[in-house]
């Protein structure tokens, strides 16, 4: 049954109810945008799985506070992944990038003594110069991003090794950058940071609800907006009270308890790229570029700018998750951004559900998909199994989101939804 | 009506490469009427309308615009003079919605923030203004709309922007009966409000139930501009595929100004 009602102009349309919202979902899940929904649920039971084969070391708060301090470097790569993948194009060499603005900051700090005011911003400006040059030969050049961000993966593998003299480790004293990887906020701020974190989310859904209520436009239905805000409420205190109970191995020693300080990191870069994809005419740009290319170009969008500052964005965020890489274990080596760091990102990335043909994503999804990868990392180590059936595994689960995403386009081309 | 045109084409040539396509190609479109662009596949319809939006930069010739001479290097140029064209392949963002496809590349904002709920006000009068009564949503992926809506949102697209001048380059050819029934009386109420309609089309009957005035190209040139109420169907045929109709169109061809791109052995 359906409600007709009046909006902008007065033309008629339905309006939407709690069940037709979820009937609408549920519509678009079969007509095969499937968005995020299969991470969600491979996360659930991922979870369920290793909880019950390892319940006292996996389901230890420990543990779950090691997950994000692990996920971190991927997320983020992800979360940069997110933007090339908008458009159709790849970014290979991202792994090594955040590899080599790790080497940078480290060697800004150690050899140079500069101080981390100063090495942080210089390894981020390394990332997005790197984006600039990749994006430039793609855009400009009209090279694949493929084959530039290949000899990229090459080029970046070597001027790290040049950057380390041949293989040195370095390691590093300075106590912010160790603490943004290892540390944790004291219990108060804890709390504080995830009730403003959702009281935030609150007041943005009810506003936006509102204003669009007061225009007279059709809005989301009331009980759809508050159950999005208990269910993030929920997960949030939830974790955070997982997060704030004592962790510590030998309390005697030291205490240990508190959200990760990666946390509240992760979740700024979360709400900035998400609102600027979302409530940015740049961002609208990216889904358009990545939609239809020709059609932005004739809507008078710059195509080539768009595509060179996506590259830049992917570059920028690596280079946050080497600083991050190198913050976890207090040094850089040759591999820091190397071995699977790159195909688990972008696994998370497509795991999580964006599109490998361009035009659908979003930055939650390198999340979801970035946890889903750091669960299965996580979960295989504690229970004994060696690399090789941790790397089969995840091609596999990879392998599954990528057909998720080639049937969905399949079905959509076939349904004409 | 009115006898000056709002847009007139002068001497307009267009090569891409060594082909010349356009060869001092004019035209006129005139405010309150619908002018019927037609002519043979690859005569270079498509390509007169992508040098008037910007997207092709013509050699040589000139484009005047209510009077003025006007230069016109970018689909920005073509939008700011209110020249706006529906295309053949239609342009959508099919992973864009209705209102965000209708605004791409002009989107209304306040500050940095999007300023949707303008945006979706305007969208839904523009389309009231087109008589759309009812869509899903306008919050709809243009995706899932039938052909018929989706050239509807590419119209509405064109017209958002107090537009002078709209071009359609066929706008019918993938529907229906009733959706081209439909989009043909779009076309005439476009003109019926005053702005200049351009109207590419293969099919006689639609050419002559809407236009006031057709243009008929041959081989890249322009063999005749007419008033639709002064010449049969037969004639503009004739023009079409011959260049000529009696004392209408091309002088009598000289056999040079033509290159052979036939393929050898498959002459027909
Ligand atoms: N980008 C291009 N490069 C080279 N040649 C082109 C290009 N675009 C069009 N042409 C040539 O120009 C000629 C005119 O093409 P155009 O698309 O304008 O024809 P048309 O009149 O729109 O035909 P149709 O009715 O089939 O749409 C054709 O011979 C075509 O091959
Ligand atoms: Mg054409």
């Amino acid at each position: 049954m359906t409600i007709i009602t009046k909006t902008a102009g007065g033309i008629q349309v339905v309006k939407p109810t709690v069940s037709s919202h979820i009937r609408d979902y549920w519509a678009r899940v079969r007509g095969g945008d499937l968005g995020t929904l299969p991470a969600v649920l491979g996360l659930l039971a991922l979870v369920l799985i290793f909880g019950t084969a390892r319940s006292e070391t996996f389901l230890s708060a420990l543990n779950f506070a090691n997950l994000f301090n692990q996920g971190a470097q991927i997320v983020f790569i992800a979360m940069g992944l997110v933007f090339v993948l908008l458009l159709g194009e790849i970014d290979l060499s991202a792994g090594f990038a955040s590899g080599v603005c790790g080497a940078v900051m480290t060697i800004a700090l150690t050899t140079h003594g500069l101080p981390w005011t100063v090495a942080i911003p210089v390894a981020m400006l390394t990332g997005v110069v790197i984006g600039v040059v990749l994006g430039t030969l793609v855009a400009k050049l009209g090279i694949p991003s493929f084959v530039v961000t290949l000899a990229a993966f090459l080029g970046f593998q070597g001027v790290l090794l040049t950057l380390l003299e041949g293989g040195k480790n370095i390691s590093i004293n300075d106590g912010f950058v160790k603490s943004l990887n290892n540390g944790t906020l004291s219990v108060t701020w804890s709390w504080i940071v995830a009730v403003v974190g959702v009281g935030g989310f609150a007041v943005a859904q009810l506003l936006r609800w509102r204003g669009r209520i007061s225009r007279g436009l059709i809005a989301d239905p009331l009980g759809i907006v508050v159950a999005r805000i208990v269910g993030l409420a929920a997960l949030a205190f939830a974790a955070t009270y997982v997060l704030t109970l004592e962790r510590a191995v030998n309390v005697v020693i030291t205490s240990l308890k508190g959200t990760p300080i990666v946390v509240p990191i992760i979740a700024v870069f979360l709400v900035l790229w998400t609102f600027v994809l979302g409530r940015t005419s740049y961002g609208r740009h990216v889904y358009a570029v990545g939609g239809n290319t020709e059609a932005a170009r004739r809507a008078g969008i710059p195509v080539d700018r768009i595509r060179i500052s996506v590259f830049a964005i992917a570059s920028f965020m690596a280079s946050i998750g080497g600083i991050l890489a190198v913050s976890k274990v207090s040094s850089v080596d040759p591999n820091t951004g190397g071995s699977n760091i790159l195909l688990y990102s972008v696994g998370a990335a497509v795991i999580g559900g964006t599109s490998l043909f361009g035009g659908r994503g979003k930055i939650i999804y390198a999340v979801i998909g970035g946890a889903v990868i750091a669960v299965i990392e996580n979960g295989m180590t504690l229970m004994g199994l060696n690399s090789g059936v941790k790397f089969i595994f995840t091609g596999l689960v990879l392998l599954a989101a990528a057909s998720v995403d080639a049937l969905a386009r399949r079905r959509a081309a076939a349904t004409g939804t | 009506m009115a006898a000056t045109p709002l847009l007139e084409l002068r001497g307009i040539d267009k090569s891409f490469g060594p082909v010349q396509v356009l060869h001092n190609v004019g035209l006129n479109v005139y405010p309150g009427e619908v002018t019927a662009l037609v002519g043979d596949n690859g005569a270079g319809k498509s390509t007169l309308v992508k040098c008037i939006s910007g997207i092709y930069t013509i050699d040589r010739g000139t484009a005047v615009f209510e009077g003025r001479e006007v230069s016109i290097h970018s689909p920005r140029d073509a939008a700011a003079l209110g020249i706006e064209v529906v295309y053949q392949d239609l342009a959508l963002c099919d992973n864009l919605d209705i209102v965000q496809n209708m605004f791409l590349g002009r989107e209304k904002k306040r500050g940095v923030v999007l300023d949707e709920a303008t945006m979706e006000e305007m969208a839904g009068e523009t389309l009231r203004s087109l008589s759309v009564r009812t869509v899903k949503s306008l919050r709809q992926l243009v995706s899932s709309l039938s052909g018929g809506q989706r050239q509807t949102v590419a119209i509405a697209k064109a017209v958002l922007w107090n537009s002078r001048v709209v071009i359609l380059d066929e706008p019918t050819a993938a529907l229906g009966v009733a959706q081209t029934a439909q989009v043909l009386e779009l076309v005439r109420r476009l003109a019926d409000k005053g702005l200049g309609v351009v109207l590419i089309s293969h099919n006689m009957n639609d050419v002559f139930a809407v236009s006031d005035r057709i243009a008929a190209l041959y081989l890249g040139r322009m063999a005749a501009q007419v008033k639709a109420a002064d010449v049969t169907h037969s004639q503009i045929v004739e023009l079409i595929t011959g260049g000529r109709s009696g004392n209408l169109g091309l002088p009598p061809e000289k056999p040079s100004d033509f290159i052979d791109i036939t393929p050898a052995g498959e002459k027909q």
